[in-house]
């Protein structure tokens, strides 16, 4: 379970480039729940998946994972509880490293790291088990370097990095964006069965209305730094994008300038 | 011409050697220059600190061997000085390793006690006097650190330590403490610096606080000469080998020159060019590549076709 409360965040406070980009989110997540996250740009989702996983701290309010406070904990710590895949494909592996270098690396996550070996002959085989799973050849490369996949591969692999041990939270965030069409749904499909089969608690950022109310089990929308909207269940259900639009001018107070950026 | 000849094979053995001795300072160059991604300028100093610590408990009567150890121990000390600097006060990678570097030449001077500490009359593990053992005991040493790095590369400690130099945020995002591994990887660099510089000064037969000056340099073209060896590149531990190889190299191509009668005192000023010119010629290289496209997109635009350029 995932309890938010109170979060704010303002960029450069004090200067003239001043950004208060988390205005006060309260949010919570039950067990399991399978969320999209959608809003303009510069709507703050990206910072509160930043906040969440620690890449800088909240100026107020906590963060509480399944029972751990994590507002005041070092990113690397709460990584130990989170699976993120980020935009840039380039974000979530290390390029210099192989496939199996970089899989042995996410299996290790959270546990100290000693003089044993790297990557062991056990987890090679396991990895290969996984990776055949993902139907993109990469079952008998992984002693490629990461750097010569494609982006779509990257995200696929970043994928089941995050997930390679359980996480408690699976931050997503606009994870399909830098994809082709058909590799964007390849790695959205992927994302879907993984969080079903292990039944994750999840968050997904994404622009495309489409796959916001097609995928999960629950909708918000961001707009400058604060939850606008919270759908879920049945109303979910029966979400269209002509419906969604609606709700966002009736809560904002505007109507969709720019409906390209949500529907991209 | 073969008087430049017979004087120069006169002098390869002594170039060998002492080009092996500093090849086990590349190699500290190349685990935060090529592993960590990290430019340490610390070496220049922590090379001397080594040779000065050396030099003190060989004249006190200490082993050679435990000498070297504790060489080895202050150079790893060294390396935690820049890595605290860069980590815990968020001082930018360059200037911590200036300010360290700063900082250690008075530690030197203090542990020498003067500029110039002669080893007289000790037991030293080689001397240049007879290159052949040198380069015996320089490969063994050198070797011994390559089969080192090479195993402590592919554990969980090392693997966190290559996560951090290739993509620091993903690295944090597997769970790893990337200013700790930062740290360690400075003070193995750094304790192959002093191991280096502990050998270098047995091998000379004193300790100068000069003695490290530009060893960056020196490092970089080591590692980058051998990166330009083309059946050295196919395994990790081959790469460190090129390392130490590419010293060779450079100290070969430095007593040619010398001979070749350059001025010690340009010396400096030569290193320096060979190295930028390494370092620039991929820059280069790229640029004129991009230069020959925009010609030719420029051509296909002119007549509507492409036109293959020879
Ligand atoms: N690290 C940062 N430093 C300074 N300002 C930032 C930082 N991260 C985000 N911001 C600012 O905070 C605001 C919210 O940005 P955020 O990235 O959360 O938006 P977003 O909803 O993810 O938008 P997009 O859909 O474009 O990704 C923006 O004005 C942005 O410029
Ligand atoms: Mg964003």
């Amino acid at each position: 379970m995932l309890k938010i409360k109170g979060l704010k965040k303002t960029f450069y406070p004090g200067t003239v480039h001043e950004k208060k980009a988390i205005k006060g989110v309260e949010l919570t997540f039950a067990d399991g729940d399978f969320v999209t996250v959608i809003g303009g740009n510069g709507a703050g989702k990206s910072t509160v998946l930043n906040l969440i996983a620690g890449v800088f701290p909240a100026d107020c309010g906590s963060i509480e994972l399944d029972g751990v406070e994590l507002t005041t904990m070092p990113e690397y710590r709460r990584a130990s509880m989170l699976g993120r895949v980020f935009q840039d494909p380039m974000r979530g592996t290390a390029a210099d490293m192989t496939i199996e270098e970089n899989l042995a690396l996410a299996c290790r996550r959270g546990k100290h790291r000693g003089l044993r070996r790297g990557v062991t002959r056990a987890e090679r085989q396991l990895f290969m088990e996984r990776l055949a799973a993902l139907d993109l050849g990469l079952e008998d490369r992984l002693t490629t370097k990461v750097g010569l996949l494609s982006g779509g591969q990257r995200q696929a692999l970043t994928l089941l990095m995050a997930t390679m041990q359980r996480p408690h939270l699976l931050l997503l965030d606009e994870h399909t964006a830098a994809l082709d069409p058909r590799t964007a749904e390849r790695v959205l499909a992927l994302s879907r069965q993984i969080v079903e089969e292990e039944g994750l608690t999840a968050m997904m950022v994404t622009h495309n209305m489409r796959d916001a109310i097609a995928t999960g089990n629950r909708l918000i929308m961001m707009h400058e730094g604060r939850v606008v909207l919270d759908i879920s269940g049945e109303e979910k259900k029966r979400l269209t994008v002509e419906g969604l639009l609606a709700r966002f001018a009736r809560v904002s107070g505007e109507t969709f300038d720019d409906d390209k950026a949500l529907l991209a | 011409m073969s008087q430049l000849l017979e004087s120069f094979l006169g002098a390869c053995p002594g170039a060998v050697s002492q080009g092996i001795l500093w090849g086990i300072m590349a190699l500290g160059v190349a685990v935060t220059y090529r592993i960590l991604d990290y430019a340490d300028l610390t070496v220049d100093s922590s090379l001397c600190t080594g040779a000065a610590v050396n030099a003190v408990l060989l004249l006190a009567g200490v082993h050679p061997i435990a000498a070297l150890a504790a060489a080895t121990v202050v150079g790893m000390a060294a390396g935690l000085l820049t890595g605290l600097l860069h980590t815990q006060l968020g001082i930018p990678a360059i200037l911590s390793g200036i300010l360290s570097q700063l900082a250690l030449y008075s530690i030197n001077m203090r542990i020498l006690g003067r500029s110039n500490l002669p080893l007289l009359k000790v037991e030293t593990l080689l001397t240049l006097r007879s290159p052949a053992t040198a380069i015996i005991v320089g490969g063994i040493f050198a070797l011994a650190m390559v089969a080192f790095l090479t195993w402590f590369f592919t554990t969980e400690r090392g693997y966190a330590i290559r996560a951090t130099g290739s993509n620091g945020g993903m690295a944090r995002a597997q769970g790893i403490n990337t200013a700790s591994t930062t740290v360690l990887a400075l003070m193995i660099s750094n304790g192959l610096v002093g191991l280096a510089g502990g050998l270098l000064s047995q091998y000379q037969g004193y300790a100068d606080v000069n003695m490290g000056r530009g060893a960056i340099v020196i490092g970089l073209a080591s590692v980058i000469l051998g990166e330009a060896i083309p059946f050295l590149r196919s395994r990790f531990s081959l790469r460190l080998i090129a390392s130490v190889v590419g010293g060779v190299i450079y100290y070969l191509v430095i007593t040619l020159v010398l001979q070749a009668g350059l001025d010690t005192n340009d010396l400096k000023l030569f290193s320096a060019a060979v190295v930028a010119l390494a370092l620039g010629i991929p820059n280069l290289r790229q640029k004129a590549a991009a230069k020959r496209l925009a010609k030719s997109a420029l051509r296909v635009g002119q007549d509507g076709q492409r036109k293959e350029t020879v």
